[in-house]
């Protein structure tokens, strides 16, 4: 499981006849057909309680897929628990809305403790050194407490957590929603200049449609999902 | 890592973190304080005495007559007239006896009349022998002998001269001020009660007391009691009932193991009820910490969704909770040590002078690293409640909002 296994499709996310539910309750999410080619940068939308977070936790191995779903070539309903965790800590980058650091630790040991998690080699700490670079952060900011920052200074840092393991899937979760409306595009510049190489896949979700013209692909919750409609009549 | 994790965590949330060490670090000092005293107890009263196969007294309690002979505690009821002792001490199986008369003191310590035969049969510990640092034993009605630690605290040395007083308070007001003696030797240290007395001949006793001009022969009427030692242990029990039924007073003769070993049941009975109470204290601790760790489970349920999201597994989290507890506990035990430690060099001398407890050296003894070890392990049972909330929670923030 170190290595993907070798792709059918060659697209970074698969999804076929996706369906979930909580606790048996109604189907919150149900989408028949979708795919990300690797590489591709999608801007994902939708209203809230269209299901949007329900996928991203589902894309992240957070909540346990009942049908097909396959992120980076490894079919994520064929993993135990245990096993999702660690090809989520290895290979996939998450970012939250908020609370994306762990608050009494410094930004270089909540930086050290992913790559701790992702079992990654190698200097943590220069590679910190770099990926705070390369978020304009300075770098002194490493040995500072993590709630000692400003918002945005802790959404630059989460970017660089989701990063130290180099994972080749990144997914945003309303990162920006934060923040002021002049910061939110620089922030999503930045995001993207941090994240350069061809192999590597974005998955933003937002509902700040003024963001999307950075993004390759644009994807709607209300489109992607069937589930949608039947909510909205159970107004539930 | 994980412990660095913990760590943190920890002084993160100081305030109720150092209350629940201080709680844990209370419960631990009261169950260790009294494991201790349990344990010095018991090691200083089995080396108080040994070599001696009776001691003999008035007709009193068993432990009573222990007590006032061997621990000089206590007051003695009534003396044994000198002619019983005589009578007894010159039996053939006894080998040696050692007569003891007691009643006077000087500055708080009791002042024991004796003969020569006190240094030279007297055994205490693993059958060891008087010995005297300094000078010689008395050889006159004049002369005393000190104990190791009458010496060292009231600063006495040998050709020194002090009076006696009558009664055994440490204030007397009736100084034999007319009869001064002189110090011709100091005993080395044993640990025992033995260091908390001053040695006179019975002569000198007898002159002390007498009134007026001293006759010539310094013979006392009666004693407090005396030490047999014989010739064969065979016949100890023959002569304990020999002196029970003896016909010109009424005696008792009582075997020091066996009292002692009687006096350790009786405290040991309260001790065990000492035990119990500290152990519930200690377990009500554990569960306040239980109770801590719970609470802020609550308030940590994103830290913890956040380390899922990071790839920690359930098991990690479980490890962490359980780590935070054990680094609680382990603080704890480092503060109750400390205290102790602090503790009992503050009540030694107290514990000394009132119950003849002398303490060695050894602050884990006996029993000591087990309860530890118990105490480590229900530590991580109840820490079990709040690290399995943290493993059984889901990961997912959004059922969490």
């Amino acid at each position: 499981m170190n290595a993907p296994v070798t792709q059918l499709t060659g697209d970074a996310i698969a999804v076929e006849q996706l369906q979930f539910c909580y606790r048996c309750g109604p189907a919150v999410l149900d989408i028949p057909r979708w795919s990300v080619p690797r590489g591709g940068r999608v801007f994902l939308r939708g209203p809230s309680g269209s299901g949007k977070s329900t996928l991203l936790n589902l894309l992240a191995g957070i909540l346990a897929a009942q049908s097909h779903l396959e992120v980076l070539g490894q079919p994520l309903d064929a993993l135990s628990g245990r096993r999702r965790d660690r090809f989520r800590a290895r290979h996939i980058g998450v970012v939250f809305q908020q609370f994306n650091l762990i608050p009494y630790l410094s930004v270089l040991d909540n930086l050290r403790l992913a790559a701790h998690f992702g079992n990654s080699s190698g200097d943590v700490r220069s590679r910190s050194t770099e990926l705070v670079a390369r978020l304009k952060l300075d770098e002194h900011l490493l040995e500072r407490r993590a709630e000692q920052l400003s918002v945005g200074q802790q959404q630059r840092v989460a970017i660089a957590r989701a990063l130290i393991n180099r994972p080749r899937l990144l997914l945003v979760d309303e990162p920006t929603s934060a923040l002021d409306p002049e910061a939110r595009d620089a922030f999503v510049q930045l995001l993207m200049r941090s994240y350069r190489d061809v192999e590597n896949t974005l998955v933003f979700v937002s509902h700040d449609m003024a963001l999307a013209r950075h993004f390759s692909m644009v994807a709607d919750m209300r489109e992607l999902n069937r589930a949608w409609k039947t909510e909205s009549t159970d107004a539930c | 890592m994980l412990a660095k994790l913990a760590w943190h965590s920890l002084m993160h949330r100081k305030g109720s973190v150092l209350l629940a060490i201080v709680s844990v670090a209370v419960s631990l000092f009261v169950l260790l304080g009294v494991e201790q005293i349990h344990n010095q107890a018991k090691h200083s009263f089995n080396r108080t005495v040994s070599g001696v196969d009776l001691i003999v007294g008035a007709r009193t309690g068993q432990l009573n007559l222990l007590l006032y002979s061997v621990f000089r505690i206590g007051r003695p009821s009534n003396n044994i007239s000198w002619q019983s002792y005589r009578d007894i001490a010159s039996r053939p199986e006894v080998a040696w006896s050692i007569p003891i008369s007691l009643g006077d003191s000087h500055k708080g310590y009791r002042v024991v009349g004796t003969s020569t035969h006190f240094f030279r049969h007297y055994r205490y510990g693993q059958n060891r022998s008087l010995a005297l640092s300094s000078g010689r034993s008395f050889a006159d009605t004049h002369e005393l002998v000190l104990g190791a630690e009458v010496a060292q605290k009231l600063d006495y040395k040998t050709g020194g001269s002090l009076v006696l007083a009558h009664g055994l308070g440490s204030t007397s007001f009736q100084l034999h001020d007319e009869y001064p003696f002189t110090v011709t030797g100091i005993l080395e240290p044993t640990g025992t009660p033995v260091d908390r007395a001053l040695y006179i001949s019975l002569e000198g006793m007898e002159a002390i007391h007498s009134n007026g001009p001293a006759n010539d022969e310094l013979i006392p009427e009666s004693i407090t009691a005396f030490m047999l030692g014989l010739d064969s242990p065979v016949t100890t029990f023959q002569l304990q009932r020999q002196i029970d039924e003896y016909r010109d007073e009424p005696l008792l003769a009582i075997l020091p193991g066996v009292a002692l070993s009687q006096l350790w049941q009786m405290l040991s009975t309260v001790e065990n009820v000492l035990l119990l109470i500290s152990a519930m204290v200690v377990l009500t601790s554990l569960l306040g910490l239980c109770i801590m760790l719970l609470t802020s489970m609550r308030e940590r349920r994103r830290e913890m969704a956040l380390l899922r999201t990071i790839g920690a597994g359930p098991t990690q989290l479980f490890l962490l909770v359980q780590l935070e507890a054990l680094l609680v506990v382990l603080l704890g035990m480092t503060v109750a040590f400390a205290t102790l430690l602090g503790g009992l060099r503050l009540v030694e001398p107290v514990l000394a002078e009132r119950y003849g407890i002398y303490l060695a050296e050894s602050l884990v003894t006996g029993r000591t690293p087990v309860l530890l070890a118990g105490i480590l392990a229900a530590t991580l049972l109840v820490a079990t409640i709040p690290a399995l909330g943290a493993y059984l929670q889901s990961p997912n923030r959004d059922l969490q909002a």
